[in-house]
């Protein structure tokens, strides 16, 4: 089970629809570069619930089909130039969402149901533009009463990272819930962590509880700061200075190429 | 002490808009809403009552979820979330939040991030505060370019939420769900009606000679600028110190 990234990115073939965690709650930056080497196409991204870094990256490198979000943006170094470009290019299909019907349609996909109805929505352009979500009444209710209805979420890939898995392929994930969420919904799962540690962390009471199990895992490799721009909760802050390099950098599609062409894409 | 800072201002509006609130969430990029709150806390614990409880979102010390960026959703859905606050790349005067861009959508010109929790929070959370420090014709539109959540709903919409107020850099607004549309409460030191309605692109209810925004008393200048910046400081550093910064430079 243990592996390494460039292995780890041959999982994605072309057209997969490929789920990604918010900016920290443990982004696998140390996949993307892999991933964007590795060259499979027309994917269909599923951020959760919102993207950044990574999400800009995959569809600056010409990775990306449709994105399916809640947000997209650098935080505080601004909005995300290539993703930005290639909405106003018509070069993704947007399925713009809302943070909570995200996790509601893996909430469905979790519970091997078709939906999860959600409040909200009605009335939103949201939902006009949303062909798959739908409106019924509550059938549970004496009449009226209407209610969106979200799609199970069913990812082929998830891709993260956390700070410790153990050699049976168990991973820490604390409590940043949202990670299982994407795994029970996900036929692959691929993470990446700080650390890989000998004993076994459904061991102990204290450790277990914020485990996923390796039953939901397919691969893990070690990756030390490996959501490096980005922080990872418990062991680094952001290094905000590099975001706001590559905001900078990527506002062109040149320099978004220089920037990514750079041999050295470690942390300093 | 030094003169009350427009900022002050604001945030000393925003801890009267929340009080009362058990449970307010804020934003991750939004000190001013979170100094609003913190103040309210400060102001209450200093009369010996009980604060509110702040989350801040994205934050790792005022976070105190455990089952991941859903909780905030699922906590507002059933009810355990009072106030909370909206930005908008363009609001207008029914109350409607733009939050993904401007032009032909999808493919829209300007393309802000995205509606994020809007299209839910704002029909579940009963004291939404519309806030934007830029009072400008084209973030006040008369009709936005997408509706990522509406001020009001039809009848018959599960609804327990939404705005009650809109905050500006120029002045304070209540919003009336009935009309549906905005009305000038106040307008803060150093501007006036006439320059509101020049900056505003929407219609909107206004006394005569509308009142001007109350200033934070003293002793509650006091906590602003002692205990609230250094509990602000711990998240919003930067923030912190430009506000002290900007309260030196009146001193001086």
């Amino acid at each position: 089970m243990l592996s390494e990234p460039r292995a780890m990115a041959k999982h994605i073939e072309p057209g997969m629809r490929v789920a990604l965690p918010v900016d920290y709650a443990g982004v696998s930056m140390a996949m993307t570069r892999p991933i964007i080497e590795h060259g499979a196409g027309n994917l269909d991204l599923v951020c959760v619930p919102t993207g950044g870094l990574q999400v800009d990256q995959l569809v600056g490198a010409g990775l990306v089909r449709s994105v399916e979000t809640s947000a997209v943006s650098l935080g505080e170094a601004g909005g995300a130039p290539r993703f930005n470009a290639a909405v106003k290019a018509g070069a993704v299909r947007l399925k713009d969402a809302t943070c909570p019907a995200i996790h509601a349609g893996l909430m469905a996909a979790q519970k091997g149901s078709p939906f999860m109805p959600l409040r909200g929505l009605i009335g939103t352009d949201l939902l006009r533009y949303r062909d798959d979500w739908r409106v019924v009444d509550n059938p549970l209710a004496d009449g009226g009463d209407p209610i969106v209805l979200i799609p199970a979420i069913t990812p082929d890939v998830t891709i993260f990272h956390v700070p410790l898995a153990d050699r049976f392929g168990n991973v820490w994930i604390g409590r940043r819930r949202e990670l299982a969420a994407m795994a029970y919904a996900s036929r692959t799962v691929l993470v990446t962590v700080e650390r890989v540690v000998e004993e076994n962390l459904l061991a102990d009471e204290m450790s277990a509880a914020g485990v996923l199990p390796a039953l939901y895992v397919t691969a893990v490799a070690r990756a030390p700061k490996g959501a490096w721009p980005y922080g990872l909760w418990g062991e680094y802050p952001a290094d905000s200075a590099e975001i706001a390099r590559y905001a900078n950098a990527a506002r062109t599609a040149d320099g978004f190429s220089a920037y990514m062409a750079r041999a050295q894409m470690e942390p300093a | 002490m030094a003169e009350v800072l427009p900022r002050e201002v604001l945030i000393g509006t925003i801890a009267r808009l929340l009080d009362g609130v058990r449970h307010v969430a804020v934003g991750a990029s939004s000190p001013i809403p979170a100094a609003g709150a913190m103040l309210l806390r400060a102001v209450k614990e200093a009369s010996g009552a009980v604060g509110p409880r702040i989350s801040i979102l994205g934050s790792v010390e005022h976070n105190f979820f455990t089952n991941g960026s859903a909780e905030l959703f699922d906590c507002a859905g059933q009810g355990r979330i009072d106030a909370f606050f909206l930005g908008g790349g363009q609001i207008d005067g029914f109350g409607n939040v733009n939050l993904v861009g401007t032009g032909d959508y999808p493919h829209s010109s300007v393309r802000w991030p995205g509606s994020f929790g809007s299209a839910y929070l704002y029909y579940v959370v009963p004291r939404v505060i519309l806030f934007r420090e830029e009072h400008t014709p084209r973030v006040f539109v008369e009709k936005v370019d997408f509706i990522s959540a509406p001020g009001i709903s039809a009848e018959g919409v599960f609804r327990s939420g939404g705005p009650i107020a809109l905050l500006t850099g120029k002045g304070l607004f209540r919003f009336d769900k009935a009309r549906p549309g905005f009305e000038l409460e106040s307008v803060h030191p150093g501007h006036d009606l006439a320059e509101i309605k020049q900056a505003t692109g929407f219609r909107f209810g206004h006394d005569a000679e509308p009142q001007q925004t109350a200033l934070p008393d003293g002793s509650t200048l006091e906590l602003l600028r002692g205990r609230v910046f250094d509990e602000l400081a711990e998240t919003y550093p930067e923030f912190a110190a430009q506000m002290r910064r900007d309260l030196g430079a009146v001193d001086a």
